[in-house]
């Protein structure tokens, strides 16, 4: 057994607590929370127009976070627009690239493992520009296969909206052969990183996706603050659909012009502390390495994978995940009455739909518990959520469910 | 008694296991509400029959975990034959318990007093609450 060298450095896990829901959103380290901290005590000021130097910082921490992420995915400083998060990210690209871009001739692509981040706002532009949606046929349990993908696509589809790691399933889409398939077909594809990036090493540019979104708050950032990278030629030709502060070059009464990207995207005033807690939690990923982070989270769960596959009474949806994410049920138990037992442990699980209801439909169950191994998680609290699961089955078994 | 215990009480697993009135009716005298809880996959519906100021007849559908089954069966029992004041004011006082607000105590929940285990899983509230929110829609 391999020692954790990084769970101490997360304070909320400073007694019996149990943290298994990453995939909703991470914990933060101290250094991320004191970054966040730093701004807020030593240089609250807003970024761009201060001429004062504490401005002058924060201006320069802002753009310091934007260089450290374009690093991170391999992209340029202007292809990182900062945004809320994926869903406002994935919103971004359906309304500005989207709804101008459609119309009733053409498709888009996407899948029922979606998160309703990443298809919603595809079904808002269907519905309002006649284009047709479709969906690529899952191979089961639920995966996107390139088989699959050719058979959906057509030299109509001018939309792929589709998960790099989908966030009930957790596995890895064949995104750099959907890329090259769909751009023959001139297609653009937009890629839901929300649930990658913290697990695997992401290169926009040998993908050669047109869109890739990400979220702060799952990769060990603080929440508020999302990414979206778009190729430059696309960024330049798209306009903004937010107006206001420092996004703008002469404005007269009645017509005002815009600068260029990424400042054309980021009217008013943008989460600061957001970016500067980012541009940390990218440094801490980047030093431990992602791939050790990838190396040691699938021990982890292999770990947990080798202890409940016996277990009579657990329903795991999701065998060999590529992202440590378990998907299950206990058998008879709808999904909230078996998450109070786990919460009464102090074990934080996920139950429901997870906003992603197409792929329980799929499953054909009304919804489900979700577990995530991450990075801070150890070997001695998979034995004590081996152990919960198995009391858990024999108590709701015990109650007649 | 653990708190697990106290919200799994017998008379809840009963119920989940055989909920009363259950099945709708198509009869456009019944007022029909449904409310569906998209964050956990609850779907409930209520029909409620009104007849001469009371609650004539009152049937449910429900989907979901066991308290949120449980709770709607409940509900059906206990409603049938109240005025539609007294409806209203035991679905209040429910309400109110379930959420651990003040309620009038001298007010008679019947059965539903076994779902006061629920206020100790804030998580929970909703799914006893849901068929009795539906239920008081009906009402209006």
């Amino acid at each position: 057994m391999i020692e954790n060298k990084w769970k101490q450095d997360f304070p909320q896990l400073n007694g019996d607590f149990y943290y298994f829901d990453s995939a909703a959103t991470s914990l933060k380290p101290e250094i991320v929370i004191n970054s966040v901290n730093y701004y807020n005590r030593e240089l609250s000021s807003n970024i761009n127009r201060g001429m004062y130097d504490k401005s002058q910082k924060a201006t320069e921490l802002y753009e310091e976070s934007r260089k450290t992420i374009a690093k991170f995915i391999n992209a340029k400083n202007d292809e990182i627009i900062f945004t809320r998060g994926t869903t406002a990210s994935l919103n971004f690209v359906a309304s500005a690239y989207g709804l101008t871009n459609l119309t009733a001739d053409d498709e888009i692509l996407t899948s029922e493992l979606e998160h309703h981040s990443s298809v919603l706002p595809w079904i808002n532009v269907a519905s309002k520009t006649k284009a047709k949606l479709k969906y690529i046929e899952l191979e089961k349990p639920g995966k996107i296969t390139i088989e699959a993908f050719k058979k959906a696509i057509t030299n109509k589809t001018k939309v792929v909206a589709i998960n790099y790691v989908s966030n009930v399933m957790g596995y890895i889409v064949p995104i750099k052969e959907i890329v090259e398939i769909a751009h023959k077909h001139n297609a653009i594809v937009i890629v839901d990183g929300a649930q990658a990036v913290q697990h695997i090493p992401v290169d926009v540019k040998a993908l050669d996706v047109d869109f890739f979104a990400f979220s702060g708050h799952k990769m060990l950032g603080p929440t508020g603050i999302g990414v979206l990278y778009g190729k430059q030629e696309l960024l330049e030709k798209i306009k903004p659909i937010e107006f206001g502060g420092d996004m703008t070059i002469d404005v007269e009464k009645n017509s005002f012009g815009w600068k260029v990207s990424p400042t054309k995207f980021e009217a008013g005033t943008m989460p600061i502390a957001g970016a500067i807690g980012l541009k940390t939690a990218v440094d801490y990923l980047t030093n431990i390495g992602i791939d050790k982070v990838s190396e040691y989270t699938k021990d982890l769960y292999n770990y947990f994978l080798n202890q409940v596959e016996m277990i009579k009474g657990l329903i795991i949806y999701n065998p060999n995940s590529d992202a440590n994410i378990f998907t299950f049920n206990l058998e008879n138990v709808p999904s909230h009455d078996a998450i109070s037992f786990f919460a009464e442990k102090n074990i934080a699980l996920r139950a429901g739909q997870h906003c992603a209801k197409l792929i329980h439909d799929y499953l054909n169950i009304n919804a489900s518990l979700r577990g995530t191994i991450y990075i801070y998680n150890t070997y001695e609290e998979i034995d004590f959520l081996v152990e919960t699961i198995k009391e858990a089955i024999d108590y709701f078994k015990k109650l007649g469910f | 008694m653990s708190n697990l215990d106290n919200l799994y009480r017998e008379i809840i697993m009963e119920h989940y296991k055989n909920p009363r009135n259950h099945g709708l009716v198509d009869n456009e005298n019944y007022k029909s509400n449904r409310i569906k809880n998209p964050s956990c996959g609850d779907d409930i519906t209520v029909q409620t029959l009104i007849e001469d100021n009371k609650v004539k007849d009152i049937k449910q559908e429900a989907t979901g975990c066991s308290i949120s089954v449980a709770s709607a069966s409940v509900l059906t029992e206990i409603m049938k034959g109240k005025t539609v004041e007294d409806a209203k004011r035991i679905a209040d006082a429910y309400l109110n318990m379930v959420t651990n607000k003040e309620y009038d105590q001298s007010i008679d929940l019947e059965e539903a007093s076994v779902f006061s285990g629920v206020k100790k899983f804030p998580a929970r509230i909703k799914c006893a609450s849901i068929a009795w929110v539906a239920f008081k829609d009906t009402l209006e």
